[in-house]
């Protein structure tokens, strides 16, 4: 104990000898500084003449933003690879298996870089777009990014989120009242077609009673590039596939573990009860992987999150680019803005922890 | 199954044998059970067919058929087919493996790889003839490789800032793969032990580690590192990112570590102390040797992680394999083969883990003495 006091007091002072013989202070002024760089992603209003603590706060938006959708892709796809992985028929749970290895066994930067390079050289100019990377007139694969048409919600619109809240807080409480029913009375009910049915049709109903109050801006190509629409830019959409697929493939692996774990009896025990295949996995089988699964999934998405991190190789401003990038070479606060940076992370991770760990408590088994 | 031979009647022991039922065994009965067995089964079948067709001959031409392995640049291969452009590779191969090293020095990079592998095989099979003997060597080889790779004591000196290639991927694996596991046996039997200050201290640095992404660590190795040492005083950067990789990889360790630990029953430390066993003695002989072999996968894992993470080095500026390959795009005479480098790197990279996920495949069996319910 008194070794690492005396190692952590020897450290600090050795810092501050080294930042008076350099001329540097420590302090955190810099943040309100202008920033004098652009960002070419930005989900708040940036320009050249925002602060360094702006520049920060977009870099941390980015970086959330592309593991959120990173989270999300990696996980459906993980699912559907790792069933896939166990499916009996030889072809499939082969071809899921060449791609889980291969996948699995390249660096993630290489993952990036890869996709990186086939976006920006095998995509086309935005020009040659319009003749064959063009969906419908409506939607364009290109090397400046993937252009989309954005609905613009019009008078009336509110009314069909309106509905597609209150058919979400249905299907809440008639689960409750179909559990309740199964619970005295023992009948099931379709619970899962009936709020699907619900939350997908009340608002299509409010839709088009309201005669589709939507319209879409859709991408127009005026002079070297499209204009108007929604756009995911190269950097963005290489960075999200490239996590995705890579931790993607640990997750087959995950659940494929933890389908595995199951054991055998408990699939059997279930068919002699009478129940169905489906309620089986529902019921049973399913409950029991996810203890299993969980958490090494809640790993994978920590590392998800940290691995988004690499996205300065490609020039996604995310926060180690922003902070960690341009901010610490333009003013030189080594210290400051590392702190800043691994203090984020730190945060993000221990929320994540945090989410991850209330989720296992609440499917983890009670034993009495 | 023919109804004649079931019908009749025979006497006892007179039937005659009948021939196996054609549809439970052979490729026909494969087939049936593995790709056919039902309507969603012929669908998958069908879907997996139509996609190992659309993605396999395509690949195949532009890698092999059509590919050029021999030109001069990028429009001499454009002449010669439309495939991918192997020559580039073929071309700079050399410096993808050896980065700047001098060129007449390399038979010291060559005498040092195949010296790891004698090292490596006392350690890692226990077959290996004259196993104790080898195993010093294993002990002195890295004195060995350092003097060979840095130079000195008769051989040219070489600077570190031209190590590049695989050779830095290497160096950068392997260092970080054989001292972590130490430390992280350390840090984890300091999570468990009974003192709070030394469990919160071990707890702390692990969950620092963990919490934090590799190229924040590497940044604060290339940039601030120095700030923390005595005035005037610098070193390598090559020696700070191994430092760094080192403790980020042990942070990992010590998890896997704890994870075998907390497997290993208490009955196994009540009796290792009730043998009169010291702290020291009991963990080496009683519960270390459990702990490890539960967590051989996870370990291999972290090294496969370790491994691939070393091409992180070409953010802070050093020029691994990656590096090489991304610096050689920029390449006028060979502009655009920015797939035909990667997927060769991705190639490199996807033998040595796939062997090392192998190798511990054949580790797991091999310790497997059937304890385990």
């Amino acid at each position: 104990m008194a070794l690492l006091i005396a190692f952590i007091a020897y450290i600090t002072s050795n810092a501050i000898a080294n930042l008076k013989l350099l001329g540097k202070t420590f302090s955190f002024d810099f943040l309100a500084m202008p920033a004098h760089y652009d960002i070419n992603q930005t989900l708040i209003e940036y320009s050249s003449k925002s602060t360094h603590f702006r520049a920060g706060v977009v870099g941390i938006l980015n970086t959330l933003l592309v593991a959120f959708w990173g989270v999300i892709l990696a996980t459906i796809l993980g699912f559907i690879f790792g069933i896939l992985r166990l499916s009996p028929n030889w072809l499939v749970s082969r071809i899921v298996y060449c791609f889980v290895e291969f996948t699995r066994n390249v660096p993630v930067l290489l993952h990036i870089l890869l996709i990186h390079g086939i976006v920006v050289h095998v995509l086309p100019q935005p020009r040659a777009a319009k003749e064959w990377a063009n969906f419908g007139d409506a939607m364009f694969f290109t090397n400046r990014g993937v252009f989309s048409p954005m609905p613009v919600p019009e008078a009336g619109f509110s009314w069909v989120i309106g509905a597609f809240v209150a058919a979400v807080i249905f299907a809440f409480f008639f689960r409750k009242w179909a559990k309740a029913r199964l619970d005295a009375t023992g009948k099931p009910l379709p619970v899962f077609w009936i709020s699907f049915g619900a939350i997908i049709g009340l608002p299509l109903l409010v839709y088009l009673v309201l005669g589709a109050p939507l319209t879409w801006n859709i991408p127009e190509l005026k002079g070297f590039n499209f204009r108007g629409g929604f756009v995911i830019r190269p950097e963005f959409l290489a960075l999200w596939l490239a996590l995705s697929f890579y931790t993607s493939a640990f997750i087959a692996e995950i659940v494929r573990a933890g389908i595995l774990a199951v054991s055998k009896g408990q699939w059997e025990a279930s068919s002699a009860l009478g129940m169905p295949r489906s309620r089986t996995l529902n019921l049973i089988i399913i409950p029991q992987a996810l203890r299993v699964i969980v958490p090494p999934l809640t790993s994978q998405y920590l590392n998800l999150t940290k691995n988004s991190s690499l996205a300065i190789a490609i020039g996604y401003m995310d926060i180690v680019a922003t902070v960690g990038g341009i901010t610490l070479m333009q003013t030189g606060k080594e210290m400051e803005t590392m702190i800043i940076v691994i203090l984020f992370y730190l945060t993000v991770s221990l929320c994540i922890s945090a989410i991850m760990n209330w989720y296992n408590q609440r499917i983890k088994l009670v034993e009495r | 199954m023919s109804d004649a031979a079931t019908t009749e009647r025979y006497e006892v022991g007179k039937h005659p044998e009948l021939p196996p039922p054609l549809l439970a065994s052979g490729p026909i009965y494969w087939v049936r059970t593995n790709l056919f067995s039902s309507w969603y089964n012929v669908f998958l079948t069908l879907l997996g067919a139509w996609f190992v067709w659309s993605i396999v001959p395509p690949l195949l031409e532009w890698g092999i058929f059509d590919a050029v392995f021999e030109a001069a640049d990028r429009a001499g291969c454009q002449a010669l087919g439309d495939g991918a452009c192997w020559a580039f590779i073929h071309e700079r191969f050399k410096i993808f493996i050896y980065g700047f090293y001098p060129e007449p020095e390399r038979w010291r990079v060559i005498v040092a790889f195949v010296l790891l592998f004698v090292a490596l095989g006392p350690l890692l099979f226990d077959k290996f003839p004259y196993r104790g003997k080898a195993m010093l060597f294993s002990l002195a080889y890295p004195f060995v490789a350092a003097w060979l790779l840095l130079g000195g004591f008769g051989l040219t000196p070489v600077g570190t800032d031209q190590f590049g290639g695989t050779l830095l991927n290497i160096i950068v694996g392997v260092t970080g793969i054989v001292i972590s596991l130490p430390i992280g046996i350390l840090l984890a039997l300091g999570r468990a032990s009974d003192m709070p200050v030394l469990r919160m201290i071990c707890v702390s640095f692990i969950e620092f580690i963990r919490g934090v992404p590799l190229i924040t660590l590497l940044f604060v190795a290339s940039t601030m590192l120095s700030y923390f040492l005595p005035p005037g005083t610098s070193f390598d950067l090559l020696l700070r990112v191994l430092i760094m990789v080192t403790l980020f990889s042990s942070g990992y360790m010590a998890e896997v570590i704890r994870g075998g630990l907390q497997a290993i029953p208490r009955g196994q430390y009540e009796a290792a102390d009730s043998m009169g066993l010291k702290y020291w003695q009991s963990m080496r002989l009683i519960v270390l040797p459990q702990a490890l072999k539960i967590s051989i996968p996870g370990i291999v894992n972290t090294f496969i992680g370790l491994f691939k993470d070393t091409t992180l080095v070409i953010i802070i500026g050093l020029l691994d394999i990656l590096g090489m390959g991304r610096a050689s795009l920029a390449d006028a005479k060979w502009a655009g083969l920015s797939t035909e480098v990667y997927l060769s790197i991705a190639l490199f990279f996807f033998l040595f883990c796939f062997a090392m996920s192998r190798y511990s495949l054949y580790l797991e069996s091999k310790l497997e003495t059937g304890h385990r319910n």
